[in-house]
């Protein structure tokens, strides 16, 4: 096996460049290195003005996601040697602007998940020496898989409907929204169902599929959106053939 | 205290730079494909319910309508679009069948059901409701 493998790496820097460029660089192709390794070696050893985000290493805190040879991966997650012998191609996430280099602007994905609310809401706070809110291992089931979410915007990267409408809530916010309305001791659903039962919410969503099958974390984005469609329409159906006191049976 | 005295966080804006989804993105990847064939699936779907409403109404106006359009039906072109239709609305179903369990959470007895037994749940009703479809018209 080549003990060396290309990266060509996508470079943008807005003072000089008017496009991006791709740059090319060797890196060393090590059995237990991932392409995040390699961007820290350009970064340590060759070309120290390379920017790009990074912080736990081990798929936890979402930084690092980039397009490599045109999927959405977590970089500290995806070995120089699947892709032997090269060349790797790394680009920054799609479907958001680029800062410089590798470095996306995310402002958009963090005032959409504000705006679901992804946290417990409660109708009256309980005083906290009444104690803890008690969960059993069926109601944690309910909502667990879509609570692994971390953040790293593949889904959003991958998501079609996002690229060609911005305005589209999009996965990752709309399977958070889901988490908190699954969750037993939430009382915020629909406060939730009546910011996202929305064309740019949950009706955006034309089920491509591709955020659940770009998602690191299998929270399946996909699916929770769907089971959002069917839990709006029943609140729909139950509304208009039960005007009387609906609204609260959400 | 003057703005001087204030941090400048946002004093130089970068200058983003935005890439224009291309109208031809749905062929860069086979799922999006995929995807696009399952939507345009929709309008073969919409001609077999049109085809039905004719055939129906052909019926109910007597013999020598219910001929000519059985008739018609024969020609080389609405055959081929009917070929066409039927292989869009069988790759519908399945594409249907095959996301159905991500939409759906059944549970019995506490655990949940697994996705590939509501698939098959769904394949089976659609082998009942075509067996007995069949029977209607060749047997019944």
């Amino acid at each position: 096996m080549a003990d060396r493998i290309s990266l060509q790496v996508l470079r943008y820097r807005p003072e000089q460049d008017g496009q991006p460029t791709m740059q090319e660089y060797e890196v060393p192709c090590l059995k237990e290195w991932v392409v995040l390794d390699g961007l820290n070696y350009i970064k340590d050893q060759l070309d120290g003005t390379l920017s790009f985000r990074w912080s736990c290493r081990m798929g936890i805190c979402g930084s690092c996601g980039m397009t490599v040879n045109g999927e959405p991966k977590l970089t500290c997650a995806t070995f120089l040697t699947d892709y032997a012998p090269g060349p790797i191609r790394v680009e920054p996430l799609r479907n958001f602007p680029i800062v410089r280099d590798l470095v996306v602007e995310m402002g958009d994905f963090m005032r959409k998940l504000v705006k679901v609310k992804p946290w417990v809401v409660r109708k009256e706070e309980r005083p906290l020496s009444e104690g803890e809110f008690r969960q059993t291992p069926e109601q944690l089931d309910e909502y667990k898989q879509y609570s692994m979410c971390i953040n790293c915007m593949l889904c959003y990267s991958a998501c079609p409907v996002y690229g060609l409408d911005p305005l589209f809530v999009g996965p990752a916010a709309l399977a958070l929204a889901q988490r908190y309305n699954l969750d037993s001791r939430d009382e915020g659903s629909k406060e939730r169902m009546d910011a996202l039962s929305q064309h740019d919410g949950i009706w955006g969503c034309t089920f491509v599929g591709e955020c659940t099958r770009a998602c690191p974390k299998n929270v399946d984005p996909a699916g929770a959106i769907q089971r959002y469609k069917l839990s709006a329409s029943l609140a729909w159906l139950k509304a208009f053939f039960m005007p009387w006191g609906a609204r609260d049976g959400r | 205290m003057g703005d001087k005295d204030r941090p400048a966080y946002t004093e130089y804006h970068p200058r983003w730079y935005r890439k224009r989804v291309s109208t031809y993105w749905w062929l860069q990847r086979g799922t999006y494909l995929v995807f696009i064939l399952r939507e345009l699936s929709s309008v073969f779907v919409a001609w077999g319910v049109v085809y039905l409403l004719f055939l129906v109404r052909a019926i109910g106006q007597g013999e020598e309508p219910y001929k000519d359009f059985i008739g018609w039906s024969k020609h080389p072109v609405v055959m081929a679009v009917n070929l066409i239709s039927l292989f869009f609305v069988v790759f519908h179903a399945i594409t249907w069948f095959n996301l159905a369990p991500q939409a759906m959470v059944v549970r019995m007895r506490g655990t949940r059901v697994p996705g590939k037994w509501i698939a098959a749940s769904n394949y089976a009703a659609w082998a009942v409701v075509s067996a007995l479809a069949a029977w209607v018209i060749l047997g019944g």
